[in-house]
């Protein structure tokens, strides 16, 4: 190590000692502020430009910097990467990372963790000055044996040290090392990496990364005898591999907006942030508005105006803009909404996911206020459900809805890179004549549809009113009026229905069971599905992405199956438990819906522990209810 | 001969605009009430400046004030209770073409709108904004507003409220950023002209603190308010809003103020005893932040393919 020049002749890695696997569940865990999430998101892309298949969730403690060393503080990311298209975070963890001993403790409770884990802990609390850290230090790497872990003490500090002054800022790279010799990534894509995620930073900086990159690739060559080997399959395809939050802003990109009015809040924001950067040179501006209301009510000002807007928020932030969003519909301006969702009620598990806004999305605003409401369920849909909702939110007149979660939100996937068509983005405002004979809110009878006049549009001035008014916008002060423009609001999206078709259906069509998803649990059912059918249970699994209106077909689709049930991140009561039974049986929140608009008895599983799903939580979920 | 040569280029303007060009229906407002004169006035101004219809959006937000909109035969958006600043600000960011007003209540601006209000001062984005202030909530039917006097009696303080009243011009002027604030009163409509039209000719967001009389539930009030002539001060400067002689001499009392002078403008916004009349205070260099919002306007689908395609790039394996 003393001899710079030869850091770059690395050894011949061993491939014919590497053990040979499908796949493989990558976790590093830290304190905050040690770069565990930069560490994870470089393996992830240099292992997809491998051409591996990829999917990372990242592991975020509710504060910035919480206290070192603390089990709740614990910070990183997962990374699961496979031969094949990998769509989900997976059950337990294969070869973990810890930068110190409490934190895995975090994901222990969290069950993370399985007999037979590699862990490769940093040793340096081994020594530490403090007789309490080094006694916590030894209790817990016998507690690491005793649970079956395949504990490893690796001197990263000491390593590091070598290189730079203070190695917690440093240690990442060193972490990155290792991790391209143990899975044979070929150093030169890590140096690769470095250079572009510094790229705005100085030589130096670089050149420093670099070399602890190549230390860590180094010093795991020289010292661990083992490496993992996971075949690549070149799809042959251009693709692109980003977040949800990123897919979300460039989907506004596309969909030609121009307008995104948001205030901040966890974890919707960095999707603004992305368009903070990007926005001024591709013809659109963020406004961070004072507060959530004004941000939604800004972002309906400018859909009035011709430019529909979007605003993109979570669940406390919706709460805010509801009485707006009932505007919205009732006076048919075009909007789209998006709801990153994270736990809940109230100011809930801000970094954790959860599906619980699915029904104050469909009921939350006074009176009767339809929508449309999508869902998305891979990284590709947060970008391509963009581009759909402004298109609908014209072409309807109408608020559209997209709920994402956090799990989709800071998941990388890899894609195929989109072809971009013309036609995405949004015309220019319309300015010309209104046809004096038509009126502000000309319902077609058939469809409920109508188109609107624009300011600056001659001849269209009207007074658009939150109050029920005519079809000339004009105060209603006539009874029939308010009961036949609220049918005519209703029938356009009767209308829109009608050109959406039943869902596929993942398996079988007709069996014992079939689980109805929605949202970012799509790649874990599937997955846990298509175990379960291997073994002989005859389930298959149907997905939703239009809540509002529901696909067509359901009842028709539930009625080939003997159960029902849905399977979802949000709270429903087990009557297993005291006090709950059939009678007062809180139901998850798209059981609910299916149930009142299909009259089958669908059950529901689900949780709000704030984590993804597992495919083998929801395996164990499908067999406890085929043999129940 | 004897005519015009075929390349002259005549600039006549392509359409005049009549008074009944920007009437709209039959106002419900109250007979008496002091809306009726600032509609007329907004009408009037519009004539005179001779502003398109169609390219004139009039917001407002909730109460007797904020039917303003429908009256107007011009664009109008009668949204949310409180909620006509953020509204206005999203019409005006993309849209340097359209004219915008705003029309508020002191129920609506002062205490349900009152966190939009700052920061619309603070964003300063040009449109012309009229605080119609009757210190009452009129079409909840009487309740007391944060404007109210000490004492006022209303169906939510039928012992008198106990609270001093927020001053509308006091607070617009304590927020950092203000560029034009005036006041005016609906008793007084060639003052009140002069003012709106500043207004309006100012750069920014002009706010104009209109007193108003509320003849059903504030009855007393009003005959106090026009027939004590002793507390009006007219606020001339050269720099400030000037009426015409006939209309200065009806007022007993005149201050010199330069609107330039903000502290100055405090201490007279803080006044109790005395109601001032005219330009409290003008920053004409004050930022804009719809000049951000124009910043980059009118990029064509090719320029916007382009700037995605850069951005995929980025994300490229």
């Amino acid at each position: 190590m003393s001899d710079s020049t030869e850091t770059k002749e690395m050894p011949a890695t061993k491939n014919s000692k590497a053990i040979k696997i499908d796949e493989h569940i990558v976790e590093i865990v830290s304190d905050s502020g040690e770069g565990a999430q930069k560490c994870g998101v470089s393996f992830a892309a240099i292992s997809a430009k491998m051409g591996n298949g990829v999917w990372t969730v990242e592991i975020i403690p509710a504060e910035i910097q919480p206290p070192a060393r603390s089990r709740a503080g614990a910070s990183g990311i997962r990374i699961r990467i496979g031969t094949k298209e990998i769509t989900n975070s997976g059950n337990e963890a294969d070869l973990v990372i810890a930068l110190n001993e409490q934190v895995p403790y975090g994901r222990i409770d969290q069950k993370a963790y399985k007999e037979g884990t590699v862990m490769l802990l940093e040793s340096k609390w081994a020594t530490d000055a403090s007789d309490v850290i080094q006694n916590k230090y030894a209790e817990a790497l016998a507690d690491f044996k005793s649970r079956g872990y395949n504990v490893i003490e690796i001197p990263m500090e000491v390593e590091c040290l070598k290189i730079v002054k203070n190695a917690r800022k440093g240690k990442n790279m060193f972490v990155l090392g290792m991790l391209c010799y143990i899975y044979n990534r070929g150093i030169d894509k890590g140096e690769t990496q470095i250079k572009n995620i510094f790229r705005k930073k100085s030589d130096a900086i670089i050149n420093s990364n670099i070399e602890l990159l190549n230390a860590g690739y180094q010093w795991a060559s020289i010292n661990l005898d083992f490496q993992y080997d996971i075949p690549v399959v070149n799809s042959g395809r251009d693709m692109v591999v980003m977040n949800g939050n990123e897919a979300i802003g460039l989907g506004v990109l596309a969909s030609g907006m121009e307008v995104c009015s948001m205030y901040p809040i966890t974890p919707a924001t960095s999707a603004s942030h992305l368009l903070a950067d990007v926005f001024k040179n591709s013809g659109g501006l963020v406004h961070q508005a004072e507060d959530e209301i004004a941000a939604v009510g800004f972002a309906i000002g400018s859909s009035y105006a011709g430019k529909t807007a979007v605003t993109i928020t979570s669940g406390p932030g919706m709460a805010l803009k509801t009485e707006f969003l009932g505007l919205a519909t009732m006076a048919e301006i075009p909007l789209v909404v998006i709801n990153v969702q994270r736990g809940g009620p109230s100011t809930g598990l801000p970094t954790k996911v959860e599906q619980g806004d699915l029904l104050s999305t469909l009921y939350g605003q006074p009176g009767d206020a339809p929508k449309i409401v999508m869902a998305t369920s891979t990284i590709e849909e947060c970008f391509q459900f963009v581009i759909l909702a402004r298109k609908l939110a014209e072409s309807f007149r109408t608020p559209v809805y997209i709920l994402t979660d956090a799990n989709l939100a800071t998941g990388q996937q890899p894609f195929p890179r989109p072809k971009i068509k013309k036609d995405w983005f949004a015309p220019p405002i319309d300015q010309s004549l209104w046809k004096g004979d038509v009126r502000p809110y000309e319902w077609d009878d058939t469809t409920g549809m109508s188109k609107r006049p624009i300011p600056g549009q001659p001849g269209g001035q009207h007074t658009l009113t939150g109050l029920a008014h005519t079809k000339e916008a004009h105060v209603s002060y006539n009874p029939d009026e308010n009961q036949e423009s609220s049918e005519l609001r209703s029938r356009k999206f009767a209308s829109f229905q009608k050109t959406l078709k039943p869902p596929t259906i993942n398996g079988a069509d007709k069996g014992d069971l079939l689980i109805v998803g929605w949202g970012s649990t799509l790649g874990a059912i599937e997955e846990a599905v298509g175990i379960a059918q291997k073994e002989g249970i005859k389930v298959s699994s149907i997905h939703l992405r239009f809540l509002s209106p529901l696909e067509p077909g359901l009842k028709e689709i539930f009625q080939n199956f003997k159960n029902v049930m849905t399977i979802e991140i949000n709270y429903s009561d087990n009557n297993e438990n005291p006090q709950f039974s059939e009678s007062n049986k809180r139901y998850s929140q798209l059981s609910w819906i299916l149930r009142a608009r299909t009259l089958v008895d669908v059950d529901c599983y689900s949780n709000v522990e704030g984590q993804p799903l597992s495919p083998k939580r929801i395996l164990g979920v499908i067999k406890k209810k085929i043999n129940t | 001969m004897y005519g015009l040569k075929s390349d002259v280029a005549l600039d006549l303007p392509s359409k005049y605009y009549s008074l009944e060009g920007y009437e709209k229906g039959v106002a419900r407002w109250c007979p008496g009430c002091g809306d009726h004169a600032v509609l007329t006035n907004m009408q009037k101004l519009l004539r005179e400046k001779q502003l398109d219809p169609a390219k004139t959006v009039f917001v407002s937000g909730i109460g007797c004030s904020s039917r303003f909109p429908h009256y107007m035969n011009t664009y109008g958006f009668h949204g949310l209770h409180g909620r006509a600043f953020p509204v206005a600000e999203g019409v005006k960011f993309r849209r340097p073409d359209l004219d915008v007003f705003v029309v508020t209540g002191d129920g609506d601006c002062c205490s349900i709108g009152a966190g939009a209000w700052i920061h619309a001062i603070r964003y300063n984005m040009n449109m012309t904004v009229l605080l119609l202030n009757n210190e009452i909530y009129g079409l909840t039917k009487k309740q007391a507003s944060p404007t109210s006097r000490i004492g006022t009696v209303s169906n939510t303080t039928p012992d008198g409220s106990i609270l001093p009243p927020l001053s509308p011009v006091q607070t617009t002027l304590g927020v950092a950023n203000a560029s034009f604030v005036a006041q005016t009163a609906d008793w007084n409509p060639a003052h009140m002209y002069e003012t709106i039209k500043a207004a309006y000719e100012h750069k920014g967001f002009s706010f104009v603190h209109i007193i108003q009389r509320c003849p059903i539930f504030q009855g007393a009030l009003v005959d106090e308010q026009v027939s004590n002539k002793d507390a009006m001060v007219y606020l001339e400067n050269e720099n400030g809003i000037t009426v015409s002689e006939e209309i200065a001499k009806t007022f007993k009392n005149k201050f010199n103020h330069n609107p330039s002078d903000l502290s100055e403008a405090r201490n007279l916004a803080m006044d109790t005893e005395k109601v001032h009349m005219g330009l409290f205070y003008q920053d004409k260099n004050a930022p804009c932040y719809d000049d951000y919002g124009a910043s980059n306007l009118g990029y064509t689908v090719e320029q916007k393919e382009e700037a995605l395609n850069k951005e995929l790039d980025k994300y490229a394996i």
